[in-house]
This record gives structure tokens, C-alpha cells and sequence, in this order.
């Protein structure tokens, strides 16, 4: 979330779209009740399905799954056809007028720089024109045609009403009272709020969904106000911290990449990180990656990591293709090429798309380590349960090691909110039988790797032997250590430049601004910096004051960056620092310094005068329209098909699913025709659930106990389903067989003039645990990844359906 | 549950004697279902399982999200799901959690013949008192809206108690505290009336005309009720009843034929003890004997 | 008083049986049905251990009366047939109440009062069976709606109402009536019994009609 749960509040306009808020966050969605009930906002919901959260909307809007940017596109369209935009923001705070490279082009569906064969772009063109000073050239008039608000008009003008009616199936006058409703947050003191969720994370296109909403925002000036911002709803209550600290495999701690095989050494992996700003007076903040950087490495490696050994950068992997994601772990596994799996919290047999291929995957295994407070389907994936898990255990050599660990109610430790607070929490209880924590199985498995490799050598010892490891109890560190450790210290006396005022070495830093690139300084997750400091666990702080009632309690808990509650907050007033909406201020200029109710995301003494944009974390200083290199399909949203979808591409044909997504030839050869698989599918969860853990609690099981899926009146009465009948619904990839809903709340839709029926597959089932035994819904869902984060495509694919009878075990 | 307000009830199933009622200046509570901002999270059921310790056993999936499929002496509270198509054609999911209204007038109670077994506090929460139950069923009868059952295993009847046990310490029902949006709030009926006033304000200026509040007079206002988007037509919710009453059949039951009946049954009996005393008993004479003796023997005497 | 050397056997022993069981069951059921019918009477649920105990009996109970009255239904019901004088005996019924026995018609075995008594329990009897099983919460608690629950509660009580009047009746008029009780305890009358209440039965024996068995030397 740029902004915070509370913010929501400030809405005037709420739009869930690609999430369904109140089923799966129905804690938070408080704050939208509040906002409609408090501040008179309009509450909009567009899903394929009528939703719990429809359920409570002023206005709903279906939509065809995997058909979002369709529809944003045509919102774009419909903001600068009709004027709806905030000008002076768009002008002065976003890359609007930036004029962008000669040879950027985009034709029948593809962008300039497409190599068919490695279905990667080379992107050179995708970006401004700079001129002799290394500065984007701009044009503040928008007269020039290759200024980005332009490409941009011209790159919309496609999706009229009548082609996002024809793609998405929304019926015209519905998604034009959306487009009227989004429109009304223009004026610069009214705000519309984005949430979202795994609604567009999961597609082959998830990335550009939330960009292209991100523009929407930024065109309509609702990015760093209050009651505005593009508003992610985490689903695991961890999930930010999981990022925050880089648990992906291309990722360090902090959003710091890894580096990849072609950056061969420390310099070269600096050279594309410190980003000069592009345009004059612009702050560029990642110009710090070296301090950023090197003090992650001291924490890491601490006396080992040195100037002359370039801070250990040589002990890092590198990387020799773009991620080894979960996906690609699979292939592997599949492929042979990884036969040792250690799933540390995580459920791949019911997580992961295409059961079947992570089954036999997991059955080639040598072994198979599983780390979790609960009886998984993994750890269970060798054993025959019936049609649900119909397992050969004798045909499976796979050595499993079920180790359980404890929860969170069992040990210290933070939790990071979708609003990106830490949020300390204490142990309540013991854990159950021989569950141990995670840290001290991951310590036990480090101590006895070094040793071994202390023993034995092998081919590149270094990066374990030399890692640092400085705990009270090394076999079992606490969590306030690691916490500490994470914050980072003073390695040596730091003499501030300005204030003279010296951090004793040794000491915890207050905030990533101390930190040095001489290795003065460690650090191990810079953006969690200040989190805890020698004024104590920042973490645990429980005040709640919130002094102008607006959803900002800076002393409750700890928000990074920097304790910083709404990103991009400079954005909030005007370019002469004056907030844009007098009632709902969140920082302002008073002549000396940025003063209000968060912690200024800018310079805190950097005048207005100055001229440098709100957004400091890009390199000038914007919000991007365009986003130049750094998405792999494009620099503008596109909308292109699923990679499984029941139509041609009405814009390009021949261009029908997204051009850069990777896909393996064995997914590929399993991805169903429209021929066979008539009906789309898209799956979600239920509030009744979370994943797949509470099946395992018996309120949960009774309060939603047996699998089913969801289907519209009209197809149940064409293929004969009766309610709470059993159905098979099966996709090229395999088949489940559930009880089917029946229900109004899923109308077959109008798509390129055909009726398109969707059918909804809700995820929690399994076959341990409390609840009914059930296939689970990721038997049927293709292997296939958005292009950028590998994030699978859950949310649209092909199934067919029939009538059949109860599942009997073999 | 067990009976801890003695002191303040101001009614009580089957007792002709008034109950004691100390503490009946307390104020009137109720709970307020707001509709309209409900999700259908089932937080309160999962609440109310929680701190009653109610598990039911698990169920299966039948063609709707409501689960369990119905209340029972395990369920006390029940989210229902309605699809309704309106006059416009667009679909509206109207949720409402189900359980004991609470009624002022309170049906249950009234045909129940357990003394005590059925209470109202001054409170005006209505709850059953399970060790006094007798397990006839009478309640089920008695109630407007369907909610008591009774336990196959135990023979009690059970019911939401409002969480009488929280209340009177000064909490708010279970349901209340855990639900995320605010949709269940509890208070003084005053203050609850007052605010479902707001709430109505707000909901008539998004479009929905017929906006009120579900506090039936037909059973003397109830300590639970509803914000409705339709309260025009409450039986869209699930089937809440547009006029829920107590039955005539048990009106009659419970109220005139109680009285009569037992003065036909007295009066038959003092009826025959004074015919007794002034008539005597009915005794065969010594003529009758004679005249019967007779009898027997004219005829023996014509039959060889 | 003289004793008759005569007496007439006016109820075997399995009907004295079955009217005993059909006797005490009604009375049981009496007694619980009314401790769950008015508060006041509530007390007598003390007779059968208790609320939850009276609750569960009182329908067993009415199982077997209702057995019971079946056997009354088979052993009595031509006794029971409506005849001529049964009409005029119900014009004298003030007579009868008076004790004016020169006003009252002769009548066969049963007179109609009795007759009535008979046919209204043959009547409400079932009707009880009935309404009761519907409201028996155990068992038929989900096999009914709860609209036709209510009915049935309420006919269950109306026809126990008048049942338990014509109880009355029935009871007072045997006790009032001397030596009744003796008839349905030990089976036999005296000829001066017979003559002064039912006469026409007495004819009917003597002269050979019927039951020429039934008149023995005393005991």
C-alpha cells in the first residue's frame, strides 16, 4: 500500500477491482464501511463474480477475468477524451510532457525491439530523449507528439466503449458510470482509493494491471494524497516482510537486486544502480545504492566483507537467467535438474499451478524437507488419499522430512502490514509436541553445513564459512538480534557532516540516512532501518494517537521508510507546497521546512523553489506514464489475452497473449482450446478461509466445510446442474469433482458478440486437515507466469464442466 | 444458560406469581444488525462458537454459502444469503445474520410451561434458563421467527442469549465485538434506534427509498433489530417475516383457554361434590332388589 | 338390608382389565398433561421425577392408552350402539341428575350417557394420539411445519379439555351411582342393581336374550 488501512477512510471514491476486499480482508475493509459511512464515498466494484464486496457497493460492473487493462485502458481514454485529469499534477508531477526516444513505436500489438525467438524486447528505445546534459528533454506545452501524454492518447484511442464492452464484456452504459465515477476524483480535492489484490497479480499480465491503474491515479492527481494511492491488500499477514527482506530468488534484502552473471564485478553492478537524476535540480535517492549496499553486505559478512574483497560482492550468486522462481523450480524438478527441495512455510502441492506437474515433481525428488506448523498436502504428497491425492507410494522414492515448526502466536518476532508497518508481536504459548522455530532448524542446517564444508571444503566454501553469525545463542538467535541486526549499527564514530553530533560505534543507527559506503556502517534490510534504534523496538509501540484523525498514528508501530505513513506524500500539495485538499492536509511547506501529520517523503528543508519533483525514487523525479525500461512487455499496458482464453485478440490477433510471458514447452503443450474448454475459470478465496491453513481449524471447517465451485443460472440449466449437485469441471491439466452453486451472482457475459460463461473455483480444499476432502483448485490451473514476477496465472484459464456423480476412491 | 440475573427479570415462562425485579429500572438494551454494511464474514458466528464453545459438526457444501445449513442447539447466530434481482434487474446479495430477536413480547416465553425456564431480563434480553427446560418444545411454537431448537442429545431447548453472561458485566455481545465492519452494534434501544435514524438518512440519499428500521411492533418491538435497504419488504432477507406475531393458535393456547380450562375443570368437579351432598348417593333400594330378584325368577320360571 | 342370593356378572375380567389400564393411564396422563398446561399445576410434574421426566413419559403413556382404548373400542362398541330409548333417556336427563327414578326410561346394559362417554373418547382418544405425535418433540419435531404444530398443540389441549370433563363426569358418576365401582372391580351387580339402572338389560338377561351366563348364585 503506498498509503495506510486507516486512509482509506479519507476516500471519496473506493474502486476493488482485481480483489474482492471484503471477503478477503474483512478486517481492513472497515475503513471502506467508515469511508462510505463518514466521509459519503462511493463504493465500486468490477469482478467477473458479484462479490461480498459488491455486495455492499454502490455501483457494480462485471468484468471478463484476464481483461482488466482493456478496461483501464478505456478509463485512460475516456479521463483525456472528456478532460477528466488533474492538470496542474499531471503537469508538474508526472512524465506527461517527457518526450521519449525517436524509433519508440508500437504496432499490431508489439512494441518496438520484439526478438520472437527469446520473446524478450530490446528496450533501447524505450525511453526519453536526452539531450546534451544527460537530461530528458520535455515539453510543457504537450504539443509535441512524441511527448509521453501523447503516445499515451494515441496508444488508448483504440479502446473506445464499444471495443472494452466487446473484450471485457461489461455491458457499455456500466462501465461508463464507472469511468464517470473514477472521473469525479479529478478535482484535486477529491481522492479515489485503488484495492487490490491477487484479482491482478494473478495473470500473465499482473504487473501492467496495477501500472495501469497506477496511471489512472496519477492522472486523476490521487498518488501521496490523503484518501488516494494504489492500495496492494496483502493476503499472508507477512507477505510485505517477505518481499521487504527479499525471500525471491533474484532479490536481496531491501529491493536490492541480485546481481546477474554479466555483472561480473562490484563496479559494473554499481554502474546501472546509481541513478543520476534526469532532469536539473531532481533528487535521485537510489544515488545512495552504494551505502545501501555495502552496509548490507557488512551485516552480512561483517570483518570478512571489506574494501579490498569490494564488500564480498564476488561471494554473491549471480544470477544466469532473469529468476529461479517457483515455476522454474518445478520445471526443474520435472526436468531432473533439482533434486533436493528444502519448503520452509510453504504448501507447493496446493499453492502451485498445475497439481499434477508439481506432484510428479515432487516424486522425482531425492528428498524433500518440509518446514510447517501444519500437516501439508506436500509433506503428504507420496501418500494415497483417494481421488484427492490418488498417490502410488511405492512407485515414490522421494525421502520426506516433515518437520514442524511453530506459529507466530509461538514465538517473538515482527509482522509487516499491507501499510508496511512492523508490527512487533509476542509469544503467547508454547508450541505444540516437538515443534521447534523456524530460526533454529535454519540455524541447526547452517551449523551443520559449515561444518561439513569446513570438513570437507567443495567447490566454493567462502560465501558460508565466512558469513557472520554473532549470536547470543548461535544455535538459536532471538528475534529482537535479528531485528537489531536488520536495523543496522555503527561499526565505527560516525560524525554527522551537518550536525557535528557523533554515533558512538557500536550503537543502532536512528535511520538509513546514517548509513556510509565506507563499511562504517551494516545494515541488513536498509528500508527497515530506524525500526529499532537506542530508544528501543519501535515495532512495539501501541500509541494510537491520531492527531488530526485522519488515519495517520505515527506512534503506533513502525512504517518504512523511515516511519513514513503515505509514499510519495510531497505529492500531497501543490507544487508551491500548499496541500491540494485544505481539508485532508498531510504535509505542507511553511517557509523553512515540510511540516504536517506524516513524515515528509522529500527533503525535509528542500524548498518548493527548488524545483524538484515529489517522486525521489525515480531518477526524474515523476511519476511514470511511461515507464521506460522496466517492465518486460511494454512501457504502456497492453491488452493481451490470457494465456488460456475462449477469444481472439480483438486488437492484434496475431498478437493474442502477452508477448514476453515465459512459457515452458511442457505448459505449453498442456494449455487447453477454447474448442474443448468452452468456459473460463477464475479462482479466489472465501472469508471463511485462508488458504489452506484453516481447514485445519475446526470453526474454519465447519463454517465452510466441503469444496465447490460456483456457476451462473443460465450454463447450470444448459448442461443440467441442479444446486449443490456434483459437477466435474476438468481442464487440460486435470479435473475436480465438487458440488456445484448455482447462483445469480455469475451472468454469462457478451464477449466479441458470443456469451462467455465464467465459472468460479474458490481454492481452500484440500485433502488434510478438518474440512472435506477436495481436489483442489490448482489441479486445473495452467503453469504460466506474468512476465515480470512469475506470479501464475490463476485468475483465467479455460475449464469445461458436466454433471456427474460423487468422487469414489478407487 | 445458567441464571445469573435473578434479581431483575421482569418476566418468567409459567410462574403466575410476579418475579422478583429488584433491578428493573435497568435500561433497555439492544442489538443493531445493520444490513447494509454487512459483508458476510460469518466473524460472528465464529465468535459466537468461540465464546458460547459451540462446534457443530462439519457439514457439507448445499447450494449456498449459509453453513451450518441451518441453526441448532450448536448454532445460535447464522449468516443468511438472499440473491435478489431488483425492479432494475441488478442483482443485490442481501446477508443477514439470523438468531433470537429478542422480542419485548416474547412468544417463546409465553408458551413455555417450565417455570423459569424462559426469562426476560429488565434489560429486555430474553433467555433461557437450560437447567429449568423440559425440552417440550413449546418455545419453537411459540416464537414468530423459527429460532429455538432443541438438542437431540441433551433435550434443552437453546437459543442466542445475547450473551446475557457478558452483558451483565458491562460487555457487549460476542458478535458485536468481533465484527470488522460495524455492522452488529449494541447499546441502549434508544441509542440504537437513534442511530439506525443516521443510517437510514445515508442509505435514502443512495438510492434505497423504502431504508428503515426492523423493530416489529406486532411483538412489542424487539432488543434485536435491522437496518434494512428494503424494510418495505423484510421476507427478502431470507424470509424475516413482514409481520411476525405470535401465533392465534397459541394466543388462544396460552392465553384463554388456560383460565377456562381449569375453571371448566374445577367447577365440573364442585359441580359433582355438591350434587353429591345434596343428592346423597345414588343407592339401590330394597324394592329394587326385591323388583330384581323378581325379575330373574318370572323368567326362570318360563324357561325349563 | 337383605342380600340378594343372586348377583349378574356385568363385566368380564378382560374387560375390567383393559378398562383399568385405560383408567390409569388416563389418569397419569391427566396429571402430566395438565402440569405442562397451566403453571399453576406444574407441581404435579413432581409426580413423574420432574419436567423433563413428565415430558418424556406423558407421550409413552399415551401410547399405551391409546393401545388400551383400542381393546375398549373392540369389547365395548356394540354395548355402545345408540338405541330408541337412549334418545328419551336423554330427555330425562334432568331426571336423572334429580335422582327421579319414576321419570327415568328403562335402559339396556349402557344408558346413554354412558354411551356418550364412550363415543366422545372414541372420539378425542385418538385425537389426542394424533395431535400428540405431531407436537412429540423427540421424534416428530422436524416431521410437521410449525403452523401445523401449533394447531395440533392447540386441538391437543381443547380435546383433553373436554376428555378430562367427560372424566369427571364418568368418575363421579360411578362413584355416585353405588356399587358401580364394585361392577368394574370385582364384575358383578345385584338384580336390584340391574333393575333400578338397567333395566332393559335385566329384561334382556332374564328372559334369555343375552348373557344367560352372566346371572351366578353369590359368591
Amino acid at each position: 500500500m503506498t498509503n495506510t488501512w486507516q486512509d482509506i477512510k479519507n476516500a471519496n471514491v473506493v474502486i476493488v477491482m482485481g480483489g474482492n476486499a471484503a471477503e478477503a480482508h474483512p478486517c481492513g475493509f472497515k475503513w471502506v464501511i467508515e469511508a462510505k459511512i463518514e466521509n459519503g464515498a462511493k463504493l465500486v466494484v468490477v469482478d467477473p463474480r458479484f462479490t461480498r464486496t459488491a455486495s455492499v457497493a454502490d455501483y457494480y460492473a462485471p468484468i471478463r477475468p484476464g481483461t482488466d487493462i482493456a478496461f483501464l485502458n478505456g478509463v485512460i481514454r475516456y479521463l483525456l477524451e472528456h478532460d477528466k485529469i488533474q492538470h496542474e499534477y499531471v503537469r508538474s508531477y508526472t512524465n506527461a510532457s517527457l518526450i521519449v526516444k525517436d524509433g519508440f513505436d508500437f504496432q499490431d500489438g508489439l512494441f518496438t525491439g520484439y526478438n520472437e525467438e527469446t520473446r524478450t524486447y530490446d528496450k533501447s528505445t524505450w525511453d526519453y530523449d536526452l539531450d546534451k546534459d544527460g537530461f530528458a528533454r520535455s515539453d510543457d506545452t504537450w504539443q509535441d507528439p512524441r511527448c509521453v501524454i501523447n503516445l499515451l492518447k494515441h496508444h488508448v484511442s483504440r479502446y473506445t466503449p464499444e471495443m472494452v464492452s466487446r473484450i471485457c464484456g461489461t455491458p457499455q452504459d456500466k462501465y461508463l458510470h464507472v469511468c464517470e465515477l473514477i472521473a469525479s476524483t479529478s478535482a484535486p480535492d477529491r481522492a479515489m482509493t485503488s484495492l487490490f489484490a491477487l484479482g491482478w497479480t494473478q495473470h500473465s499480465v499482473g504487473a501492467q494491471n496495477i501500472r495501469n491503474m497506477a496511471m489512472i491515479q496519477l492522472l486523476l492527481g490521487n498518488i501521496g494524497v490523503a484518501g488516494g494511492g494504489m492500495n496492494a491488500l496483502r493476503g499472508h499477514s507477512n507477505i510485505q516482510g517477505l518481499t521487504d527482506v527479499g525471500l525471491l530468488s533474484n532479490q536481496m534484502p531491501g529491493y536490492m537486486n541480485l546481481p546477474t552473471d554479466k555483472e561480473t564485478d562490484f563496479d559494473i553492478y554499481m554502474s546501472t544502480r546509481q541513478f543520476k537524476p534526469l532532469r536539473p535540480g531532481q533528487i535521485s535517492y537510489y544515488q545512495n545504492t552504494r551505502k545501501l549496499f555495502v552496509s548490507f553486505m557488512k551485516a552480512f559478512y561483517g570483518d570478512a566483507a571489506t574494501q579490498e574483497n569490494h564488500w564480498a560482492f564476488d561471494w554473491l550468486p549471480k544470477l544466469d537467467i532473469p529468476l529461479y522462481d517457483i515455476i522454474k523450480a518445478f520445471e526443474m524438478m520435472n526436468a531432473g535438474q533439482m533434486t533436493g527441495y528444502i519448503c520452509q512455510g510453504f504448501n507447493p502441492l496446493q499453492a502451485f499451478p498445475d497439481r499434477g506437474k508439481i506432484r510428479r515433481g515432487l516424486s522425482k525428488l531425492k528428498f524433500l524437507v518440509t518446514m510447517d506448523p501444519l500437516d501439508t498436502e506436500t509433506s503428504r504428497f507420496w501418500q494415497d488419499f483417494g481421488p484427492q491425492n490418488p498417490a502410488d507410494s511405492a512407485k515414490i522414492q522421494t525421502e520426506v522430512f516433515q518437520l514442524p515448526t511453530t506459529c507466530f502466536a509461538e514465538e517473538n518476532g515482527s509482522l509487516v502490514n499491507s501499510a508496511r508497518w512492523l508490527q512487533w508481536h509476542w509469544k503467547a504459548a508454547e508450541g505444540p509436541g516437538d515443534a521447534m522455530s523456524d530460526i533454529w532448524i535454519m540455524s541447526g542446517i547452517y551449523h551443520r553445513l559449515r561444518e561439513l564444508y569446513r570438513k570437507e571444503g567443495g567447490a566454493f566454501p567462502d560465501p558460508l564459512l565466512n558469513l557472520t553469525w554473532k549470536y547470543t545463542d548461535p544455535l538459536s538467535p532471538d528475534p529482537e538480534e535479528l531485528a537489531k541486526e536488520m536495523n543496522g549499527r555503527a561499526l565505527a564514530d560516525l560524525t554527522d557532516a551537518t550536525s557535528g553530533a557523533v554515533t558512538k560505534a557500536g550503537t543502532l543507527l536512528d535511520g538509513f540516512g546514517q548509513l556510509r559506503d565506507d563499511g562504517t556502517t551494516s545494515s541488513g534490510c536498509w528500508i527497515f532501518s530506524g525500526s529499532f534504534t537506542e530508544k528501543g523496538n519501535q515495532m512495539a509501540r501501541r500509541d494510537a494517537t491520531d492527531p488530526r484523525e485522519q488515519g495517520i498514528a505515527p506512534n503506533w508501530a513502525w512504517a518504512w521508510p523511515a516511519n513514513r505513513r503515505i509514499l510519495y506524500n510531497r505529492a500531497s500539495a501543490d507544487p508551491t507546497g500548499k496541500p491540494w485538499n485544505a481539508a485532508k492536509p498531510v504535509i505542507s511547506w511553511n517557509g523553512t521546512k515540510w511540516v504536517g501529520i506524516d513524515v515528509p517523503d522529500y527533503t525535509p528543508t528542500l524548498a518548493p523553489s527548488a524545483g524538484a519533483s515529489p517522486f525521489i525514487m525515480n531518477d526524474e523525479g515523476l511519476g511514470r506514464l511511461f515507464a521506460r525500461k522496466l517492465m518486460a512487455e511494454g512501457p504502456f499496458p497492453e491488452h493481451y489475452e490470457p494465456l488460456e482464453s475462449p477469444v481472439e485478440n480483438p486488437l492484434h490477433p496475431k498478437v493474442q497473449n502477452n508477448p514476453a510471458a515465459r512459457v515452458f514447452a511442457d505448459d505449453r503443450a498442456a494449455f487447453g482450446s477454447p474448442k474443448n474448454f468452452p468456459y473460463v475459470a477464475t479462482t479466489y478465496r472465501l472469508t471463511e478461509h485462508f488458504h489452506f491453513w484453516t481447514k485445519h481449524a475446526l470453526i474454519n471447517a465447519i463454517l465452510q466445510p466441503e469444496e465447490f465451485i460456483e456457476i451462473g443460472e443460465v450454463l447450470a440449466k444448459e448442461k443440467g446442474i441442479e444446486q449443490g449437485g456434483w459437477v466435474k469441471v476438468s481442464s487440460k491439466r486435470g479435473e475436480v469433482i465438487c458440488k456445484a452453486y448455482v447462483t445469480k451472482r455469475i451472468k454469462p457475459l457478451t464477449v466479441d458478440g458470443k456469451p462467455t460463461h465464467v465459472i468460479g473455483v474458490p481454492l481452500h480444499w484440500g485433502f488434510t486437515g478438518q474440512a472435506r476432502k477436495g481436489y483442489g483448485a490448482n489441479t486445473l490451473t495452467p503453469s504460466v507466469g506474468d512476465a515480470n514476477t512469475q506470479t501464475p496465472e490463476f485468475k483465467a484459464f479455460l475449464v469445461n464442466i458436466e454433471k456427474t456423480t460423487a468422487p469414489v476412491a478407487a | 444458560m445458567s441464571d445469573l440475573q435473578s434479581q431483575d427479570y421482569i418476566r418468567r415462562s409459567a410462574s403466575t406469581m410476579t418475579p422478583p425485579m429488584a433491578r428493573s429500572t435497568e435500561e433497555q438494551v439492544a442489538k443493531l444488525i445493520d444490513v447494509t454494511r454487512c459483508i458476510g464474514c460469518k466473524a460472528c458466528q465464529s465468535a459466537c462458537m468461540e465464546w458460547n464453545n459451540l462446534r457443530q459438526d462439519i457439514g457439507h457444501f448445499e447450494g449456498s454459502y449459509q453453513n451450518p445449513n441451518d441453526l441448532s442447539p450448536d448454532v445460535w447466530t447464522l449468516m443468511k444469503f438472499a440473491e435478489y434481482e431488483n425492479e432494475e434487474g441488478n442483482l443485490e446479495w442481501l446477508i443477514r445474520k439470523d438468531g433470537c430477536m429478542h422480542c419485548e413480547d416474547p412468544g417463546c416465553l409465553k408458551a413455555c410451561p417450565a417455570p423459569g425456564a424462559i426469562v426476560q431480563y429488565a434489560n429486555g434480553i430474553v433467555d433461557f434458563i437450560s437447567d429449568k427446560c423440559i425440552g417440550c418444545g413449546y418455545c419453537v411454537k411459540g416464537c414468530p421467527f423459527d429460532i429455538p431448537r432443541i438438542s437431540k442429545k441433551d433435550h434443552k431447548s437453546y437459543k442466542c442469549t445475547l450473551c446475557s453472561d457478558r452483558v451483565a458485566v458491562g460487555l457487549e455481545p460476542a458478535c458485536v465485538k468481533a465484527c470488522p465492519t460495524g455492522a452488529i452494534m449494541f447499546g441502549t434501544k434508544t441509542d440504537m434506534a437513534h442511530w439506525a435514524g443516521e443510517r437510514i438518512v445515508d442509505l435514502k440519499s443512495r438510492g434505497f427509498e423504502k431504508a428503515g428500521l426492523y423493530d416489529p411492533p406486532e411483538v412489542g418491538g424487539t432488543h434485536v433489530m435491522y437496518v434494512l435497504h428494503h424494510a418495505d419488504k423484510p421476507s427478502l432477507y431470507s424470509g424475516l417475516p413482514d409481520n411476525p406475531r405470535i401465533s392465534a393458535a397459541v394466543e388462544a393456547w396460552k392465553g384463554i383457554a388456560k383460565p377456562l380450562a381449569m375453571v371448566g375443570i374445577a367447577l365440573a368437579a364442585v359441580v359433582g361434590f355438591f350434587h353429591y351432598i345434596v343428592k346423597g348417593p345414588n343407592e339401590v333400594t330394597e324394592e329394587d332388589e326385591v323388583q330384581g330378584e323378581r325379575a330373574l325368577e318370572d323368567a326362570a320360571e318360563k324357561t325349563p | 338390608m337383605n342380600h340378594p342370593k343372586t348377583v349378574i356378572i356385568r363385566y368380564t375380567t378382560s374387560q375390567r382389565v383393559n378398562h383399568w389400564i385405560n383408567a390409569i393411564c388416563f389418569t397419569l396422563m391427566v396429571l402430566s398433561g395438565l402440569s405442562m398446561f397451566h403453571p399453576i399445576m406444574f407441581w404435579l410434574s413432581n409426580l413423574f421425577g420432574g419436567g423433563q421426566w413428565t415430558r418424556a413419559i406423558h407421550p409413552w403413556i399415551g401410547c399405551v392408552l391409546m393401545a388400551s382404548y383400542i381393546g375398549m373400542i373392540v369389547q365395548f362398541w356394540r354395548a355402545n350402539l345408540w338405541r330408541q330409548e337412549d334418545t328419551a333417556w336423554m330427555k330425562s336427563v334432568p331426571a336423572v341428575v334429580e335422582d327421579d327414578e319414576e321419570h327415568i326410561p328403562a335402559v339396556g346394559h349402557n344408558n346413554a350417557g354412558q354411551k356418550l362417554v364412550f363415543w366422545s373418547m372414541t372420539l378425542l382418544i385418538p385425537t389426542l394420539f394424533l395431535t400428540g405425535l405431531v407436537i412429540w418433540e423427540v421424534y416428530f419435531g422436524e416431521a410437521t411445519s410449525i403452523s401445523v404444530q401449533r394447531a395440533a398443540v392447540l386441538i391437543h389441549s381443547t380435546a383433553a379439555f373436554l376428555a378430562i370433563i367427560i372424566w369427571i363426569i364418568h368418575v363421579y358418576a360411578g362413584i355416585w351411582v353405588r356399587h358401580s365401582v364394585r361392577a368394574m372391580t370385582q364384575g358383578y351387580v345385584t338384580p336390584g342393581w340391574a333393575w333400578r339402572h338397567h333395566r332393559k338389560w335385566l329384561w334382556e338377561l332374564a328372559s334369555g336374550q343375552s348373557g344367560k351366563n352372566s346371572i351366578r348364585k353369590r359368591p
